[in-house]
Order: structure tokens, then C-alpha cells, then sequence
């Protein structure tokens, strides 16, 4: 009877899992979709307490050991979600990862260990040692792969991709050879099969890093959207080698919204995902420098002048890149914001998908700076309109304003979907300097007629331009 | 260093170099400003106003010629004033070198450096110094406001109580700065616009302002070098006299801008085309300075012939003062910028901005400067604005296509099910469901809640501490060492779960609606 409760209990979790999501596609509906997720959650580890110490068979339960870890590991997470700053949102994701995969290689092993595996026969043995090796194999791509993307991130080591000769042959090589080790250990003696487990798990540490290390920077949110994926994998195969639905339903809905968020994102730049896995920006096709000559000049501007344009302005729109998120410029925006509405200006924001460095990054900046949502538009909804607006400003982004990727067919960007900055009648560009974006591309946004630079930390400069505007 | 801003004195001129608006820069330059007394009046700008911007104004001409060392001015110096200079000034205005012989003689003899805002050469960097495109905007403007002045009728079309008026037929020859100018006016009041060029390369521009570009049966490019348009072929002339002579029958207003710069003007509306108006028709004539590109234009008049008014009106940027004076002032701070600061005042030759507009170097005759290359319009056919196609899907996921993965599939589970045990069936029923399910799911997801998705996700991914749990176990599980491996499972995966819900609530309380 405990295990068909157990069961139904799981059950409802997972419902609330599938709830949580779908609380997610609007925004009044989110919170309760988060607290759908947080119960479906206390649900499940309820359920799992009960038939710890109900079933007699696993052995004793040891509260000693189990709550101390737990409470350890809440408080920790509570520490990170309270102190982490909006801006570093893409690192703790990341590192966050990085904990499932280990957690899934960890698992993986243990459930070599068990007794319950030694004592399983024929076919369901052969079944369960393949869940494992994958578990493990994915679960450790993930878990290095996660912690070069948080160290990537954090600035630890060097954003630019690392591109080690010969090196798609060296994934293939890995794959392959982990492919063979794997079949070697489904014949193994429980000793011999033990060490080729370990040998495949450090092939797939190996993996993870060099994956990661070629993708550069600004190809982080689809690298992070993607170990979302594969975190949800292992977690799936984990549930496999369980036999637990709960953790097979949930693996699933985390695989596939990891799935789809890298789908959209690499649509945002109009690549393919196997490019982007494969890494390297601007390596295959393309010159990256095809457009060294520009037409026009640059004009250069100050944050009086700034303040003046946007005063006289009806309609003003923001395209924030991660350039905002460096210079933390995201309070200043929104106080400017708030200037200019109570003066009647009606001011916009446009999102590209890319913009910073994770999904839905800019968002949570303004969500943040206490920016209402309601005027916070995706590209797709306000390209048409740009006509119409007066002043535009561009607060630290480059490539996602590059009008090169629409009308040159040679750029490394060609073909990207950009925010169609110039057609606005005026653009206010913000910059450290006139250094070349992510990619390496020139922009001739910079020197079109009806845009003005502005130099400078844009927190400064905006601030500037605040102080001018009342 | 003293810059002076004296006031102008050719008949009829209200413009003024400078605006108060402008001192300021100046000033920041590190220049001490003086202005002559009611130098800005005429343009609507008093005495007052350059004093609040720290200007001093000075009474009487000749205090302010002979204090200067940088003297700012629209028109060329008369006699008069060129004998006031004092040895060694610099000095920028108008200059038209190729018309005023006499003058740059007296100058040179004085040893100053004259800057001709007239040759600074139409480059792109050069742009905001060019004062012949900021006058012939105000120019092309103040063209249309004329014409209507001496229009009998509307030139916009209403219907009213009254009766039904048609709106006005205005063509605008020449579409450079002024034409563009005019184009863009006469479109604002409610005329119907056409325009035409021998460069086809402006089609573009006119119909961005609302006109219609004429078009001729012929094949010829008239784009020349510096803006302007170059001299066309015979058969061509005949052509274009020939459209000309159709749209004057059928228009109500002409503007003319066709100046050839050092040349006199083309003739491209004949008597017999006058003739051929209706009355009450009006023509502009913006080339009078150079002769007229109409037959009957008399320079600096206004005259009526065969019942059409013709201006010839050569002072449009001067009837338009204040505004004039704000666009030249503002050309001459970038001007000045160039040359630097009062400290480091310097004539830089190497500078191919400074090095067109230089008409006397101490005195010494450098114009015309040697030939530079100049780029007004980008060439054409380099842009090439054929939208580039969206990049094709790599070779190899030909093989991901949509059939042959279901074909894989459905290979894959009948081997599964020829082989697999009922149990992992089921599993993958549930797996392959809610992937289906997490699909559907995530799609209707707002894109501004992508972060918080991807924590929630991290949260519930966290859920793989269940599966560490069941393999805690023993009444002593710090010494089993799959208990212990189980054990720093819980651990990270309590992180995840607790870190994961704890910042996704963080975020959506930040989320609000106005």
C-alpha cells in the first residue's frame, strides 16, 4: 500500500512540475507557477522520507546522516539565490549545472554499487548498466562543462574560444572510445567493470571541458541553455536507473525546455546548433574582417546633448546589450526612464533573444532596476515600428545593432536577425570605445548619419545625461 | 586670443556669423569673444544674449577689425573693411576666390590667412563645416515659402463647402541640398512634388520626401565629383528641354537649382516655356546668382512676365536670418574646432578639411588647393541590400531530417520492444510522454521569463537528490562508500533545489506592471 501512495505522490509532483512551467508563460501567472514547483518539490521529498522508513527492505534509514547534508546544502542555496546580483545570474545558472551533473555522476555510481545492481540478471542487468554508463557519461559532460562555462562567465579564465588543432577529431575520438569502453563493460566482472566506469566518466570530464573551452563568450546563452538540456538528461537517465518515474518525468520537462531555449537562441543568430557546439565564431566561411572600409564618419556627443535630443523626443526606445550589465548601468537607464515618462515621453525597450549573456538576461536586469515589463518589447514586436521613433538608444550593445548581418552577405553575421537600430531617426550609441563587438565585426551603425556616439562607461556617461535631464 | 564677430555690412544681409547659442564653445576653445554692437539684430538675436553667453560687445567697426587675431564673418569683407585688417589675422567667411580677385589681393598684401567656408571640401568628415549645403537647405526652404507668398491659391488639396480645390503642382529641377529642401516643404504644405535629376542615384532620396522622380527614355549618369552634377551629353539636354517643356504646361510652380560652381548657369526653362504656364504661375529661381536657369530671370528681382511671377531672388538664406545664422554658427564652431584651441591656434595643412577651405596662407595664394578625392554620394551599386538569406542548415543535419528520425524511432522501439522488458517499456512511455508534455510546455513561455525558466528548471533538476536518497543507507553509511557518493549527491542537489526556487522568487518579485 506505502508503495502505491508513494507513488500516486510522485505522481502529483510531477503534475506540479508540469504546472510550474506552464505558470511560466505569463507574467502575472509566474509566481504561482515557482510555488507550484517548490511544493511539488517538498512533495516529492516527503514521499521519499516515508518510503525510506516504511520499506524495511533497503535497510535502515539514517536521519543522522541524511538531514544534516540537506540542511547544509538549503543553506548554502539560500546564500547563493540571497547574495547573488542580477548581473552574475548567467554564473550561478551555470555553477547550478554543474551541481546536477555531478549529482548525476554521483548517483550513477552509488547505483553501480548497490547490491540491487549486482543481483540483477540477463537482460534487465544489461538495460540498467547502460542507463548507468549514460548517466554518468552525460552527467559529466555536464558537470565540467558547466564549470568552464562559470568560470568562462565569471571572467576566471578567457572568454575567447580555444581551438585545439585537429579538435573535432579529438570529440569524435572521445565519443568513440567511451562507445567502445562502454560495450567492453557491459561483458565486465563487477571489479573490472568498475574501472572502466571510471575511465568513461573521466573521459567524459575531459568532454565537457574541451566542448565548452572552444565556445566563445557571447555564444554563452545557447552554451548555457544547452548543459540546461543535458542537466535535465542525466537527470532523466538517473531516473531510468531507479526505475523512478518522478525523476524520468522531470529529467524530460528540464531536457527538453533546455532543448528548446538553445533552439531559439541559435535561431536569434542564425546558426546552426551543431555550429555552435562545435564552436568557434567566424572559423568556417566568411572573412571577419570583409568590411575594414567605412563609409562616413563618426560624430561624436556629449550627455548634455544627450539629455537635449531626448527632451525634445516623443517617442524613445532602449536596446540594452551586455554592456549594460558590465557597466551596471541598469538603475541609471530606469531613473532615465522615469524622467522622460513623467515628462510624457513615451519610452520602449527592445530585447534581442542574444542580448547578455542568458536567456531572458536583460529582463531580469530591468525587472530589477524596477523597469514594468509591459514596456519591455522582444525584437520581433518593435522592429516595424522604428520608424517612428525619435531617439534611440543603444546601451552597450553591438553585434544584435549591426546592420552588416542584413546587407552584407559576407559578414560573419550575415543573416542574423538584428534590431533594425538605424531606422530609427536618430541613434544614440553608447561605448567603452570604438572596439569591434563579440564577433569582430565592424559596425557601420556607427558611422550612418543620424548616429551619435557617446564615449564612455555608460553608467558615467548615463548618469550624465540623467543629471542633465532635469 | 580675441575672435571677433563684426557686423555684416552688404546691403540687405540680416544674417550674422555667429549665434549666441555658440559662444560657448567658443569659449571652451579658451577664445575671448567680441561681437560688434547690433551685429545680431537684424537676425532677431540682441546684444543682451551674447553678453548672458560671456561675449563683449563692442561698439564701432573699426574696434573690432583692428583688435582681432580670428575674425568670423558670413560675407566676403568689402574694400573698406579688407583696409581695417590688421598684419597676420585669420579670418573665415564666404569667400567665392574665383570672384573676388581684387579682394584677395588686398589680403594677401596683409599677410592673413583667409579660410573659404565656400571651398571646404564635400567630404563626409567635412559635413557638419559645410555651410554651402546649411545655406542651400534654408535656401530650398525659403524657395517654396516665396513661391506661396506669391501663389494666388492653396497647395494643398481640400474639399470644402465651398467647392473642391486642387492642390498644387510644384517641380523641383535638381535635387541637391536646396531641391531636397524644397522638395520636403512644398510635400509639408500639401503639394503634389515631382522632381528631376540627372542623377538617378537621388531617386531614392526624393521619394523619401514625398516627391515623384521624373524619369527620361535615356541612359546617362550625371553624377560628377564634389556634389554636383556634371555637364551632360547634347542629346540628352534635348531630352530632359523636352520633359521640361510638358511639365511646364501642366505645373503650377517651378524651382530651379541647377548651378554649375564657376560656370554660368544652364538655361533650362525658355521663354517659350513661360509662355506655355498658366498665369498665376511662379518660378524660383535659385540659380540667379549665376545667371538663372530661366531665360527671364533678372538676378536679385522679382519680376512677371507673361503673367508668371519669376523670382531671382539671390539673399533666400538672408530672408531666413535667425535660422541661417544658427546653421552657419554652427558650421564655424566645427570649423574652429579643427584649428585648436587660443593656446595651440593652428593652421594645420596636413588636415585636408583645412587644407580646401585655406585660400591665403600668410598671405600667400594656396587656392585652388590640389585635387582630393571626395565622396558626397556613396557610389551606388556598392550597396548591395539583397537581403542575405538566411543561413541554410548545415550539410549533415540533412540526416535529422523529420522522416528519417521517425523512421529511426520506430526502429528503435521495435527493437526495444522485441528485446526490453515490460518495465523499461513503461518507463519509456512516461519519458517520451513528458518530453511531449515539457515541449509544449516551454514553447508558450514568454521570452522575458527565459532566466527565471532556466532557475526553475535548475530547481526541479534538483529532484535527482530522491534517487541519492535511495541509496543512503546502512546503519553506518559514512563508511559504505556508495553511501557517501549518495551522500554528496544530496548535498548538491539540496543546492540546486533550494538556490534554484530561492532566486527564480527573487526574480519574479522584481517583475512589475506599470
Amino acid at each position: 500500500m506505502t508503495e502505491g501512495l508513494v507513488t500516486s505522490a510522485y505522481l502529483v509532483s510531477g503534475i506540479f512540475f508540469v504546472l510550474s512551467l506552464g505558470g511560466l508563460s505569463k507574467q502575472e501567472s509566474a509566481r504561482k507557477g515557482n510555488l507550484y514547483g517548490i511544493l511539488g518539490m517538498a512533495l516529492a521529498i516527503i514521499a521519499t522520507f516515508v518510503k525510506l522508513t516504511l520499506d524495511r527492505d533497503a535497510g535502515e534509514i539514517n536521519f543522522q546522516f541524511l538531514v544534516p547534508l540537506m540542511i547544509g546544502g538549503a543553506i548554502i542555496g539560500t546564500v547563493l539565490a540571497k547574495r547573488v546580483e542580477m548581473t552574475s545570474m548567467p554564473e550561478l545558472v551555470a555553477i547550478l549545472h554543474s551541481f546536477v551533473g555531478a549529482a548525476a555522476v554521483l548517483v550513477g555510481l552509488s547505483s553501480f554499487l548497490d547490491p540491487g545492481h549486482a543481483a540483477m540478471m540477463g537482460t534487465e542487468k544489461l538495460i540498467h548498466e547502460i542507463e548507468i554508463l549514460l548517466g554518468v557519461f552525460i552527467g559529466g559532460v555536464t558537470f565540467t562543462g558547466s564549470v568552464i562555462a562559470f568560470g568562462k562567465l565569471r571572467g576566471s579564465f578567457s572568454g575567447k574560444p580555444l581551438l585545439l588543432p585537429g579538435r573535432h577529431l579529438l570529440n569524435i575520438g572521445m565519443v568513440a572510445s567511451s562507445i567502445w569502453l562502454g560495450s567492453e563493460f557491459l561483458g565486465q566482472g563487477h571489479d573490472q567493470a568498475w574501472i572502466t566506469l571510471l575511465i568513461v566518466m573521466t573521459i567524459s570530464f575531459v568532454l565537457g571541458v574541451h566542448l565548452i573551452v572552444a565556445i566563445g563568450g557571447a555564444d554563452m546563452p545557447v552554451v548555457v541553455s544547452m548543459l540546461n538540456s543535458y542537466s535535465g538528461w542525466a537527470a532523466a537517465a538517473a531516473g531510468f536507473m531507479l526505475k523512478n518515474d518522478l525523476l524520468i518525468i522531470t529529467g524530460a520537462l528540464v531536457g527538453s525546455s533546455g532543448a528548446i531555449l538553445s533552439y531559439i537562441m541559435c535561431k536569434a543568430m542564425n546558426r546552426s546548433l551543431a555550429h555552435v557546439i562545435f564552436g568557434g565564431f567566424g572559423t568556417e566561411g566568411g572573412s571577419a574582417v570583409s568590411n575594414s572600409e567605412m563609409e562616413g564618419s563618426i560624430t561624436e556627443t556629449s550627455p548634455e546633448e544627450v539629455a537635449e535630443e531626448l527632451k525634445e523626443a516623443k517617442e524613445v526606445m532602449i536596446v540594452p546589450g551586455y554592456g549594460m550589465a558590465v557597466a551596471q548601468a541598469q538603475h541609471v537607464v530606469k531613473d532615465i526612464t522615469e524622467a522622460l515618462r513623467a515628462k510624457d515621453v513615451n519610452v520602449r525597450f527592445a530585447i534581442h533573444p542574444v542580448a547578455g549573456r542568458l536567456p531572458g538576461h536583460m529582463n531580469v536586469l530591468l525587472a530589477e532596476a524596477n523597469v514594468p515589463y509591459d514596456i519591455v518589447f522582444e525584437m520581433d514586436e518593435i522592429n516595424d515600428g522604428l520608424p517612428e521613433v525619435d531617439v534611440l538608444l543603444v546601451v552597450g550593445a553591438n553585434d544584435i545593432v549591426n546592420p552588416s548581418a542584413l546587407e552584407d552577405s559576407n559578414s560573419p553575421i550575415a543573416g542574423m536577425p538584428v534590431i533594425e537600430a538605424w531606422n530609427a531617426k536618430s541613434v544614440v550609441a553608447l561605448k567603452r570605445s570604438m572596439a569591434a563587438g563579440y564577433s569582430g565585426v565592424e559596425n557601420p551603425l556607427y558611422f550612418k548619419d543620424n548616429t551619435n556616439m557617446l564615449f564612455g562607461d555608460a553608467k558615467d556617461t548615463l548618469s550624465g545625461v540623467f543629471s542633465n535631464l532635469s | 586670443m580675441i575672435l571677433a564677430i563684426p557686423k555684416e555690412v552688404t546691403a540687405d544681409e540680416k544674417r550674422v556669423a555667429v549665434s549666441p547659442s555658440n559662444i560657448s564653445a567658443f569659449k571652451k576653445l579658451g577664445y575671448e569673444v567680441h561681437i560688434e554692437a547690433g551685429a545680431g539684430e537684424a537676425a532677431s538675436m540682441p546684444d543682451e544674449l551674447y553678453r548672458d553667453e560671456g561675449a563683449q560687445v563692442v561698439e564701432g567697426s573699426e574696434k573690432i577689425w583692428t583688435g582681432a587675431e580670428l575674425i568670423l564673418k558670413v560675407n566676403p569683407p568689402t574694400l573698406e573693411e579688407a583696409e581695417m585688417i590688421s598684419e597676420g589675422v585669420t579670418l573665415i567667411c564666404f569667400v567665392y576666390p574665383a570672384r573676388n580677385e581684387e579682394l584677395i589681393k588686398i589680403l594677401s598684401a596683409k599677410k592673413i590667412n583667409l579660410l573659404a567656408m565656400d571651398c571646404v571640401p564635400r567630404i563626409s568628415r567635412a559635413q557638419s563645416m559645410d555651410a554651402l549645403s546649411s545655406m542651400a537647405n534654408v535656401a530650398g526652404y525659403r524657395a517654396v515659402v516665396e513661391a506661396s507668398h506669391c501663389f494666388g491659391r492653396f497647395f494643398t488639396g481640400q474639399i470644402t463647402a465651398a467647392g473642391k480645390v486642387p492642390p498644387a503642382k510644384v517641380l523641383v529641377i535638381g535635387a541637391g541640398v536646396a531641391g531636397l529642401a524644397a522638395i520636403g516643404a512644398a510635400r509639408n504644405m500639401g503639394a503634389i512634388v515631382r522632381a528631376f535629376d540627372t542623377r538617378p542615384a537621388v531617386k531614392d532620396e526624393v521619394k523619401s520626401l514625398g516627391g515623384e522622380f521624373l524619369m527620361l527614355d535615356f541612359e546617362e549618369d550625371g553624377a560628377g565629383s564634389g556634389g554636383y552634377a556634371k555637364v551632360m551629353s547634347e542629346e540628352f539636354i534635348a531630352a530632359e528641354m523636352k520633359l521640361f517643356a510638358e511639365q511646364a504646361e501642366e505645373v503650377d510652380i517651378i524651382i530651379t537649382t541647377a548651378m554649375i560652381p564657376g560656370k554660368k548657369s544652364p538655361i533650362l526653362i525658355t521663354e517659350q516655356m513661360v509662355k506655355s504656364m498658366q498665369r498665376g504661375s511662379v518660378i524660383v529661381d535659385l540659380a540667379a546668382e549665376g545667371g538663372g536657369n530661366c531665360e527671364l530671370t533678372e538676378p536679385g528681382e522679382a519680376t512677371i512676365a507673361h503673367g508668371v511671377t519669376i523670382l531671382g531672388y539671390t539673399d533666400l538664406p538672408s530672408r531666413l536670418p535667425t535660422q541661417s545664422s544658427r546653421l552657419y554658427g554652427n558650421n564655424l564652431v566645427k570649423l574652429v574646432n579643427l584649428l585648436g584651441t587660443a593656446d595651440a591656434f593652428l593652421i594645420d595643412q596636413e588636415d585636408e578639411v583645412v587644407r580646401g577651405a585655406l585660400v591665403l596662407d600668410q598671405g600667400t595664394l594656396s587656392w585652388p588647393p590640389p585635387k582630393v578625392e571626395v565622396s558626397q554620394q556613396p557610389s551606388a551599386p556598392k550597396k548591395q541590400v539583397a537581403p542575405v538569406p538566411a543561413e541554410k542548415e548545415a550539410g549533415g543535419s540533412s540526416i535529422f531530417s523529420p522522416p528519417f528520425m521517425l523512421g529511426l524511432l520506430a526502429i528503435i522501439l521495435l527493437a526495444l520492444g522485441w528485446k526490453a522488458d515490460h518495465e523499461f517499456l513503461d518507463q519509456l512511455t512516461v519519458f517520451v510522454l513528458a518530453c511531449f508534455v515539457g515541449y509544449m510546455v516551454v514553447w508558450n513561455v514568454s521570452p522575458s521569463l527565459h532566466t527565471p525558466l532556466m532557475s526553475v528548471t535548475n530547481a526541479i533538476s534538483g529532484i535527482i537528490l530522491v534517487g541519492g536518497m535511495l541509496f543512503v543507507t546502512g546503519a553506518q553509511p559514512w563508511i559504505d562508500t556508495k553511501s557517501i557518493l549518495a551522500g554528496v549527491a544530496i548535498f548538491l542537489a539540496t543546492i540546486n533545489v533550494a538556490g534554484g526556487f530561492l532566486v527564480t522568487q527573487r526574480m519574479l518579485k522584481m517583475f512589475r506592471k506599470q
